[in-house]
């Protein structure tokens, strides 16, 4: 597909993966995959397959960085190198240093960094497979994660995108509609309380069109954050009917 | 069945008896952290997991990382480093501490029973030597994570009791999730066992008789072999 051949985005109210255009994609998640970290969640979000690990609070390093009042979020996000279709030259750039920011800066209302002061709570976002939104999916991740781990939070964080595609407003953008699309706008809240802890925008949306695709997407994060939150609980409850005697077999 | 909730979590409204793990909004009181709601005097919620952060009058154990006179510098698994100082070991030395014979009396990875004498804002821990728990060589060290140590001690220490009772071991354990274990090699490896199965089944109900259960039973199968 070459730039600027006209694609149909939208035939018969459908778009190109056959989705509404209020419709999210598969979500599944994943609590405490990993042994070793303190907290971890995988997630699928479509193609989108993320992983994220939280360690600490443990102690800052380097020391001159440590706050005396509170703790420092550490965030990163890297995209591994296979998970793109041309191969993603590995470590920091441009795109994911700016992504880690705007990422922890969506938790740092929600943590209670005041708890522990001096001491750091590192979180690591490992994109494993690329399909547009990979940002939300790691937020998404991140948020249980940091759960699990046990972090004190006043709530959870959920995240989606919208964008505009053929002229008309949708929900969670695929690779397709991302690289060809109008516009797209990812948001990051805490749904219980409508309250929003990210926003970007690229492209160009009217305020009637930003509007909407706010509407869209607060919809969206209240599902995402049902899902949050019976992944969660069902990790314990699922642990609850394993009884001793199975166990020993 | 305990109740799970997550952060934000509502749990009650009732904000004089709000405790540890929630926090009060709008007159609300909701969870601050992952665990079970226990509703008995205060409104707390119990973290799954989570790092030790020391309380004063804790009684911890922790190891030697560093020697930085007059300090040790103790590894206390909390995410704050603690210390403390020559003057403690004084007591009980021979020969007067100094600054090259630190080592002497307490080197590095050597474990030691210490209680937490004093926090500070900044995080500063002072630690002093519990005098009456003696650490040697023998015997082992199990971590777990420090929000399973009440479960491990059970209400009114039932839970304990009968665990030294049933797995003939001495047993301590320290605020900070890491278990001493003194006694046979099978007796230590049945105990092990044991509080790993609490650990993983923590938030249920009726564990101190399904323990019970599981000790007799093993007890019994070992005796058949």
């Amino acid at each position: 597909m070459k730039k600027g051949e006209e694609i149909e985005f939208i035939k018969d109210g459908k778009r190109v993966d056959g989705r509404t255009f209020d419709e999210l994609r598969n979500i599944k998640i994943e609590v405490g995959v990993l042994e070793r970290a303190d907290g971890s969640c995988y997630l699928e979000l479509g193609d989108n397959k993320v992983i994220a690990a939280v360690y600490g609070p443990r102690e800052m390093h380097p020391r001159h960085a440590q706050d005396a009042k509170m703790a420092v979020i550490k965030f990163r996000y890297n995209m591994a190198p296979f998970s793109v279709d041309d191969r993603k030259r590995p470590g920091p750039d441009r795109r994911s240093v700016e992504i880690s920011k705007v990422s922890r800066e969506a938790f740092e209302p929600v943590i209670m960094r005041e708890y522990y002061p001096k001491a750091a709570i590192e979180v690591y976002v490992e994109i494993l497979q690329s399909d547009a939104g990979t940002r939300t999916a790691g937020i998404n991740a991140a948020s249980v994660a940091l759960a699990d781990a046990g972090i004190p939070m006043k709530d959870l964080v959920s995240s989606i995108a919208v964008g505009k595609v053929g002229g008309e407003v949708v929900l969670d953008l695929n690779a397709v509609e991302d690289n060809y699309g109008e516009a797209d706008m990812p948001i990051a809240m805490i749904a219980r309380k409508n309250m929003i802890t990210a926003l970007q925008m690229d492209g160009r949306l009217t305020k009637d069109e930003f509007g909407r695709g706010l509407k869209l997407a607060m919809n969206a994060c209240h599902q995402i954050y049902e899902l949050q939150r019976t992944a969660l609980i069902e990790r314990y409850n699922k642990r609850e009917s394993v009884k001793f005697e199975e166990r020993e077999a | 069945m305990y109740k799970v909730v997550i952060p934000g979590d509502f749990v009650s409204d009732d904000v004089n008896r709000a405790g540890e793990g929630t926090y009060v909004e709008d007159g609300k009181v909701y969870a601050v952290t992952y665990g079970v709601v226990d509703d008995k005097n205060e409104i707390r919620v119990v973290a799954f997991s989570g790092k030790y952060i020391p309380v004063m009058g804790d009684v911890v154990i922790g190891k030697i990382i560093e020697i930085s006179f007059p300090y040790w510098i103790v590894d206390i698994a909390s995410p704050y480093e603690a210390r403390l100082h020559m003057s403690e070991v004084a007591m009980r030395a021979e020969k007067r501490v100094e600054f090259g014979n630190m080592s002497a009396y307490l080197d590095f990875d050597d474990l030691v029973a210490v209680k937490v004498i004093n926090v500070d804002a900044m995080m500063r821990i002072d630690l002093a030597l519990q005098e009456d728990l003696d650490i040697g060589s023998e015997g082992r060290l199990i971590e777990i994570s420090y929000t399973k140590v009440p479960r491990i001690i059970g209400r009114k220490g039932s839970m304990i009791r009968m665990l030294k009772e049933k797995c003939k071991c001495f047993i301590f354990v320290a605020k900070n999730g890491r278990i001493w274990i003194k006694g046979k090699a099978e007796d230590m490896k049945l105990a092990s066992e044991v509080i790993l199965m609490i650990t993983t089944e923590a938030h249920t109900s009726g564990l101190t008789d399904r323990v019970a259960e599981f000790l007799d039973s093993s007890r019994q199968r070992v005796k058949k072999r």
